[in-house]
Formats: structure tokens, sequence, C-alpha cells
């Protein structure tokens, strides 16, 4: 089968052309560094299927970071190149194009953003550019699908020209003069987004525009979270689903094993979906009726603030203080995906240049920063205590997060490379793109978290029911007792924040824990060692070594974190 | 003009004619001459087409040494202010 590599700087759009190409989505967003894995997908050319795949942009094949490498090690791997570039910044697209021409693989280029060169001046000569690269040039527009039937129509066309290889200043003076012949720029005014761009990265202009961002962007989110659950989940929980449960219940006799499987623990006829633990109650409850609002309504203001274009100029504000974590700025990027799944945040830390940078970046997201599922419980549980508690365990968490990237900083040997980044342009977000990544995520968190929510539920019951809970309890006991202050059942909800960490913090619920207890529980369930998802991609991205010293770290600060906060409070 | 020496960290003692991209004004735009570091700094900078002969014009820096924001080809890039200190740079014209 024919495989077709788009390749190209970052965010040049390539993710949107594949989504265009084959149908698969794959996320995209306004910043370098979207895709950093490939994604694989189908698309027909002249009756026959071809494999595409969206690589990781790269500027050059002399690659500076994890993700520019996956880049170069799939080139080996593909029969036809889409080179995407972006039609605005020509002169240093060409430079990928030049080193793509010189590896001798068939090749067309699709000029994207094609629609932006009118209002930035630009004009290119196209037909002699298609002269002197030797291969198709086509115009497109991937948001909206401009030129992509031209496109699909000329990749059986792909040539491969003879092309020597070059030096690097024999391949930008070959740029000088391709630019000389077809690129003319008419002068014109700023526009009001390029104000406003430099205005988001001036000192004092820059950190107003992020703070009010920022306390918008928290606000947004917890109205929709809080409003979905109020208004819709909660009332078709409690109108809808509750009287079956209790029609369950009487069916299955009140009591016994299937009962407490199924239903859970009803205290005096009363139904807490959060404390009844049963598959049919908490195991729905939990993932539908308290995480997947606040799911929603993270990614959608998420993935507004990454189209928008916002996120690379957060980076540059971030960059001083993140410089005295052992960052650099751009770090601050798979930091905020980490508020919503560690998962995909850990992945992310692959835009980071050196191995000291992913490892701090790594270990200090898997310790203090929760992730979105658990966030949801945090308002729900400790929220219900007052909202000074919620501020006090994320006060704890972004203590934690400076002083451990403190300590990191000075104990980890290497340096960390300085920030250097492309920032895009502001663009409206395409609102088409922004409610299909949100549903892409969503259904994501769905068919992951369900299933493992229920096998979390099915776990703490069986447990429960063999007497291992007491045995561990037990043996934890001055741990959890004697430094956290909390009540020896606790340890149970810490063993299970392995599986699930929503679920865990709902194990803590049925406990009568005082507000100062379930803010010490909260704060050491969110630092404690990280779900087995997160786990798993730690092991892979840092390998054995450095996840066991990530891991260390975590029992360290979560304990003394713990012991610290049960002192005060 | 040598006052603010100490806070430029580069190695760069500026001329007549050149100065590093962090001593450039906002604004101001000029021609890259040269870029004072090594392999691994002149492959990233290369990447975003920061080479000598390539026009930049600076457009806004941060405080306390933050990073540095340019344009070049219509692009706008940020540079951290030890790179952008090891840029060096003939303005068009004299300040």
């Amino acid at each position: 089968m024919t495989r077709i590599l788009l390749m190209g700087n970052p965010n040049v759009g390539k993710s949107a052309l594949f989504s265009r190409l084959t149908g698969v989505q794959a996320i995209v967003s306004n910043y370098p560094g979207t895709t950093i894995s490939f994604t694989k997908g189908y698309m027909k050319l002249g009756g026959e299927k071809a494999e595409v795949i969206d690589a990781p942009g790269t500027y050059t094949l002399e690659p500076t970071s994890e993700a520019e490498e996956i880049a170069l090690r799939l080139l080996d791997s593909g029969d036809i190149v889409i080179n995407v570039a972006n039609a605005i910044n020509l002169e240093r697209n060409l430079y990928l194009t030049l080193q793509l021409l010189e590896r001798g693989i068939p090749m067309v280029v699709a000029l994207n953003l094609w629609d932006d060169t009118k209002h930035r001046g630009v004009n290119i000569d196209l037909e002699k550019l298609r002269q002197l690269l030797g291969v198709p040039v086509i115009p497109t527009v991937a948001i909206t699908g401009q030129g992509i039937k031209e496109l699909v129509e000329a990749i059986p066309s792909a040539i491969a020209p003879h092309r020597p290889p070059n030096t690097r200043d024999e391949r930008w003076a070959t740029i000088g003069q391709i630019i000389e012949q077809v690129q003319h720029i008419s002068h014109r005014h700023h526009t009001w987004r390029e104000r406003l761009a430099d205005a988001s990265v001036k000192p004092l202009s820059g950190g107003i525009i992020a703070l009010a961002i920022l306390a918008a962007a928290f606000f947004v989110v917890r109205f929709i979270g809080e409003g979905l659950i109020n208004y819709i989940l909660d009332p078709l929980f409690n109108t809808l689903w509750a009287p079956v449960i209790l029609k369950l219940s009487q069916l299955l006799g009140g009591s016994g094993f299937l009962h407490d499987m199924i239903v859970g623990h009803i205290a005096g006829g009363q139904l807490n979906f959060l404390e009844s633990f049963g598959l049919l109650t908490s195991g729905l409850y939990v993932p539908l009726g308290v995480v997947l609002p606040y799911v929603v309504s993270f990614y959608l203001v998420l993935g507004i603030l990454e189209d928008t274009g916002y996120l690379p100029r957060l980076a540059v504000l971030m960059d001083t203080i993140l410089h005295r974590l052992g960052l650099h700025g751009y770090a601050i990027i798979p930091t905020l995906l980490g508020l919503g799944c560690n998962v995909p945040a850990i992945l992310a830390t692959r835009i980071l240049e050196s191995k000291r940078e992913r490892f701090i970046a790594a270990t200090l997201i898997s310790i203090a920063v929760p992730c979105a599922a658990l966030q949801a419980m945090i308002f729900g549980l400790v929220g219900a205590r007052g909202l000074q508690y919620v501020a006090m365990v994320y006060g704890t968490l972004f203590i934690v997060w400076i002083l451990l990237g403190l300590i990191l900083h000075r104990l980890v040997k290497g340096f960390s490379p300085e920030l250097l980044i492309e920032i895009p342009p502001y663009r409206l977000p395409p609102w088409r793109m922004v409610f299909r990544k949100l549903w892409f995520r969503t259904y994501g968190f769905l068919a992951e978290a369900i299933p493992i929510i229920l096998g979390a539920i099915l776990v703490v019951n069986v447990l429960y029911i063999l007497g291992v809970f007491d045995a561990i309890a037990n043996f934890t006991a001055p741990v959890v007792t004697g430094l956290l202050g909390l009540p020896r059942e606790a340890v149970t909800a810490l063993v299970i924040g392995f599986l699930r960490k929503d679920v865990a913090l709902g194990m803590l619920a049925p406990l009568a824990l005082t507000s100062g207890q379930l803010v010490v529980g909260s704060v050491v369930l969110a630092m404690l060692f990280p779900c087995i998802a997160t786990f798993v991609v730690m092991f892979r991205e840092l390998g054995p070594v450095d996840m066991l010293k990530a891991v260390g770290v975590m029992i360290v600060a979560a304990l003394a974190t713990g012991a610290i906060l049960n002192l005060i409070l | 003009m040598h006052r603010f020496m100490h806070r430029s960290g580069g190695r760069f003692q500026p001329g007549d004619n050149k100065k590093t991209l962090a001593q450039l004004k906002n604004g101001q735009s000029g021609t890259v001459v040269e870029i004072q570091g090594g392999r691994r700094m002149t492959d990233r900078l290369n990447a975003l087409g920061i080479v000598p002969g390539k026009k930049i014009t600076k457009t806004t820096a941060m405080l306390m040494r933050g990073p540095v924001t340019v344009e070049v080809d219509r692009a706008a890039v940020a540079i951290g202010f030890g790179m952008a200190s090891r840029i060096i740079v003939r303005p068009d014209h004299a300040p």
C-alpha cells in the first residue's frame, strides 16, 4: 500500500489537512507542537487505498527535539511526501522543502493558509514556484477544505526532481533566489490582531491580559461544569435513575453480595450516588454525573485557548518564572494539558528539547497538577464544605509545584535550554474544529475512563469482602493515622488512587472526615502515585530509572506535604 | 551605552554599529551578522530562519531578562534572553 507522509513546519495545518484527506479526527490547535506522535489514516487514491500519516511538525531534518526525531524516523518509511508549507512564511518553510527534495522522495507541496496571503500582503507566483521546485504546488486552506480536491488529484503526479545535497548556506542562498522570483510583499497597515498580539507579550499589558484570560477561563469552566451538574445531570440521576435503582435494590433483596456489588450500600433507604459504591450507582455517577461535566467544560475552554493562539504567548510571559524551576516557558503547555489529563500532558513534554527538562516537567505534572477528573471530585466533595477548602487544596498544590521545581532544578544534573519558539498569529477559533476536538476528547475520556472506573469499583468491593483492605489498613496505620491524621480506612482510597483518582476521592466521602482531613486527603491523593495510565506513560517516556526517581520524589513529597498540612489544619 | 552591559549577559562588546538582539530597542530593525553560540544553538536558530544576513525586527521584551520577541519573515519568534544576547545585529539606522 502506498504510504503518504504529511511533513512540514510546526503549526502549518498538517493535522487539519490530514483530517480533510482521511476523515480521521486529529487534534488541531494553533500552536507549534500540537502533534507529538503520528496519526494514521486512510484515503482513496485512484481507486486504491493509501495510508496517510500525520507527522509531528519539524523545521529541519536535523532534529532538535523528540517530536522532530519522530518526524525524521517516519520519513524513511514513506513513499510520497506531501510537504505542507505556510504560504505566509515561505522563506522559512522552503528550508525543509529543499531538504526533503534532496532526499529524493516523490513530493507534492501544499501551500496552506493560502487565504491569509491576501490580507497579509503576500503575493506568490505559483507557476514560477512550481518551475523552480520541480514539483506540483497546490494552494490549500485546510480549515475550510479549499484546494483539497486539487491536492488529491496532484498526488499521483508527485515527482522527485534530482537535487544534490547542499550545505546550510547553499540552501539559504537558493531560497533567497527563489523568493526573489516568486514572492512579492505589498505594504499594509497593522491590524488590530497584530496590535493585540504585541500587547499580549509586553510586560505590563501582557500580565494583565494573562490574568484576565486565566481568570475568565477558570470561571467559564466552573460555570459550565456546575451548570451541567445542577441543571442537567443531577436532575437526571435523581428523578430518572434513582427510582430504577431503588426498585432494583428491592428486587435484589436489599442486601447481600450481588446487591452490594451492583447497587452498593443504601443507608436507611436514602440513596447517595457518590457514597454507595455500587457499579450502577457510583460506577455511573462518578464518570457521568461528576467528572464528565468538568471534562466537557475544561476541554471546551482549553480548545478555545489552543485555537486562538494564546498559549505560546503565555509561554513567553511564564518563561522567567519557569526558568527558576529548571524549565522554560513552553513547559506551560504540557502543564495546562495536565489539568485535563496527565497522560497527554506527559506525552506533550516531547516538545521540550532536553531530557532534563522532560524529567522535571513530567515529575511536576504527575505530582502537582491534578487532572480534570480529580478536580471535578475536589469541587464536588471538598467544595461542599466551602470554597476556602478548595482554595487550600489548590494553593497547596501550587506551592508544591513551585518548591519542588526549585529543588529539582538544583538537584538534577545538566542544564535546560532556552526558550525559542514561533508565536503564531491570533486566529478566531474555527468553531466547527473546536467542537469536533471537544467531542474527540470527551469520547476519549468516556471510552477510557468508564471501564476503568467500573473495574475500580469492582476491585474495591471484592477487596472489602476479602478483608484485604483491613490488612493494609493495619499495616499502614502509623503513616496514615500518625503522620497524616486520617482514619485508617482512608488508606483504601490511597490504594485505589492507583486505578482512578476520582473513584479514590469518592471513597473518602463516607468516612465522615473533618474539613481539614478532607483537605489533607485530597492533597495527598493528588500527589501520591499517579494513576495507572499516567504510570505507564511515564515509564514509556522517561524510562524505568527516571520513572523510579520520579516515584521516589513523589512519595517523599506527598507524605511531607500531608504531614505539614496535618500539623497546620 | 555601557551602563547596561551588566544586564545584557552577552560576551559581546558592542561596537559602533553592532548590537546584540537583547540590546536592540523595541521596534528597531537590523540585519543578523553573527550568532555566537554552539552547534545546538545555531541549529535551533537556523530552523527558525534566524541566520546571518537575515532581516530581523525586535517587537517586545519581557522584564527581568525575560524573552525577546522578534519578527523574521513575517513570523513572530520568542527568544530567551541569554540566546538573544548572543545574536549580533547591525541596526538599520543609529538609534
